[in-house]
């Protein structure tokens, strides 16, 4: 005998906005925001933790969306790839991407984007053996990951010459 | 994944129940970074999923120079190593909480979770041996503590009960005579497991010499080892190159590992040697500092 499991009703903000949804408690967040909210941003690589193409951040912190239940969503905030840019600019760290080549088929990069994001945010002027460190949880088959890494010395540059021209404005 | 229920209690009577009314068909979430992981393989099954983030006590984290460090059985690697009072009082749990996975693992991943998977490679329960921790355990019958060098007793299986769960680990408070520090071999600089790890702690006495001390190793048994003769060796001695490898040789012996992809035997236990002797000369640096 089988018997459903009633699903869960889910409160949560994403990007900014109050979202509500349902979910069993078996489904990832990772599940919940592609196949229920429509963010297919965050991607599947492995499904269990490696890749890092998941990442999405909760409250503040990086994490791999695949090892995340929905249900653990409840009163959660939540940034995806989709928040990143500004209306219709582009953040820093996705504009140095694009004008840097990092990507090739593009999989790990929402992934990317959003680690180098939480990164840059708390560690502004990180060495480059820091951003190696701090991203590993990232993995890219295609670029061989110097791009990337030169992407987020760019943009972390872009980002602090935007900061000093705000507070000289002042 | 096979279906299951899900509760989130707020309090520990409230967990207990549950995991008791439940037996083994309950499993324990705390950052799930491992049983997430295991239920969608299919190596767990579970009929109903407890999260236990949601007690206080479990994300509490208090140090007192009397007591020690009482840390919440869910508080995360994150936590621990951010924290720089703490880091610098208990090196061996931040070095070995800073290489758990990547950052995101790490925002997840607690060292409740690390030591009650069991896993003979887990990266913190060698620091948590050499910190003489212990884990305070909540269960249908009451409460009790298991000193983290018995805590696991075979790959993925730890000495709990049904119904009982981890509330805390308890560490002794460390003076500024005291130092620890861990290590494992990896073929690349982060997100691996460990081929080997270890563990080790020294304190000092007034003149300088070894009063007290702690190696543990993992990867090279079916449970983290506590080296006892090679610590034992240790005590009342210089902490000298010469000391320090009579120690390591002394750790080797208790090494029996197994060959597999990551390394064969004899690798792994040449490895305990080496990290034996660079744990303990960290160790004693901290120690000195
Ligand atoms: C990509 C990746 C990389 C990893 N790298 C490493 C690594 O480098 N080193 C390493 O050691 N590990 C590593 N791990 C394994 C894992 O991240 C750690 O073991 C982690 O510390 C587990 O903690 P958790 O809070 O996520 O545990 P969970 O997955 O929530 O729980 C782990 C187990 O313990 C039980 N449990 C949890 N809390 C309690 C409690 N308070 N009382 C009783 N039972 C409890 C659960 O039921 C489950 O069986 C890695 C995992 C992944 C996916
Ligand atoms: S899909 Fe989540 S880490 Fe790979
Ligand atoms: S661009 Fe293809 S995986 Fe990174």
């Amino acid at each position: 005998m089988t018997t459903a499991t009633k699903k869960i009703h889910v409160t949560t903000t994403v990007n900014g906005e109050s979202v509500e949804f349902l979910c069993e408690p078996r489904n990832s967040l990772l599940e919940v925001l592609r196949d229920t909210l429509g963010l297919t941003g965050c991607k599947e690589g492995c499904n269990n933790g490696n890749c890092g193409a998941c990442t999405v951040i909760v409250n503040k912190l990086p994490v791999n969306s695949c090892l995340v239940f929905g249900v653990e969503a409840e009163g959660a905030e939540i940034e995806t790839v989709e928040g990143i840019a500004d209306a219709n600019e582009l953040h820093p760290i996705q504009d140095c991407f694009l004008e840097g080549a990092a990507l090739q088929c593009g999989i790990c990069t929402p992934g990317f984007l959003v680690s180098a994001k939480a990164l840059l945010e708390k560690k502004p002027g990180a060495s480059e053996e820091t951003i190696r460190f701090d991203l590993s949880g990232n993995l890219c088959r295609c670029t061989g990951y110097d791009k990337i890494v030169r992407a987020i010395q760019e943009a972390d540059k872009q980002m602090s010459a935007a900061t000093v021209d705000s507070t000289t404005n002042d | 994944m096979k279906d299951f229920q899900y509760a989130a209690p707020t309090t520990i009577q409230a967990a207990t129940s549950l995991l008791t009314e439940h037996g083994s068909g309950a499993r324990i979430l705390a950052g799930g970074t491992d049983i997430i992981v295991q239920l969608r393989e299919g190596l767990r099954e579970a009929d109903i999923v407890v999260d236990i983030k949601k007690i206080p006590e479990l994300r509490e984290c208090q140090y007192s120079d009397e007591s020690g460090l009482c840390l919440g059985a869910a508080v995360t690697c994150c936590e621990i190593y951010e924290d720089a009072d703490l880091a610098g009082r208990y090196g061996a749990l931040a070095d070995s909480t800073h290489i758990i996975g990547g950052w995101q693992i790490q925002s997840r991943a607690s060292v409740g979770g690390n030591l009650c998977n069991a896993s003979p490679a887990a990266d913190t329960i060698p620091a948590l041996i050499v910190l003489n921790a212990e884990a305070q355990v909540t269960g249908p019958n009451g409460q009790r503590t298991i000193a983290a060098d018995a805590f696991c007793t075979g790959p993925g299986i730890n000495s709990l009960v049904d119904g009982e769960f981890v509330v805390a680990i308890q560490i002794p408070p460390q003076s500024a005579s005291m130092g620890s520090a861990y290590q494992r071999f990896i073929p690349r600089n982060e997100m691996d497991i460990a081929v080997v790890g270890v563990g080790s702690w020294i304190e000092l006495d007034a003149d300088g010499n070894i009063a007290n001390a702690r190696i543990s190793l993992g990867a090279v048994a079916a449970t983290p080892l506590f080296a006892v003769e090679a610590s034992q060796f240790l005590v009342g001695k210089e902490p000298s190159d010469d000391n320090f490898a009579e120690a390591a040789e002394l750790a080797k012996q208790i090494a029996t590992p197994i060959t597999d992809m990551r390394g064969t035997a004899h690798y792994r236990t040449h490895l305990v040697g080496v990290l034996v002797k660079r744990t303990l000369t960290t160790a004693l640096a901290r120690a000195q500092a």
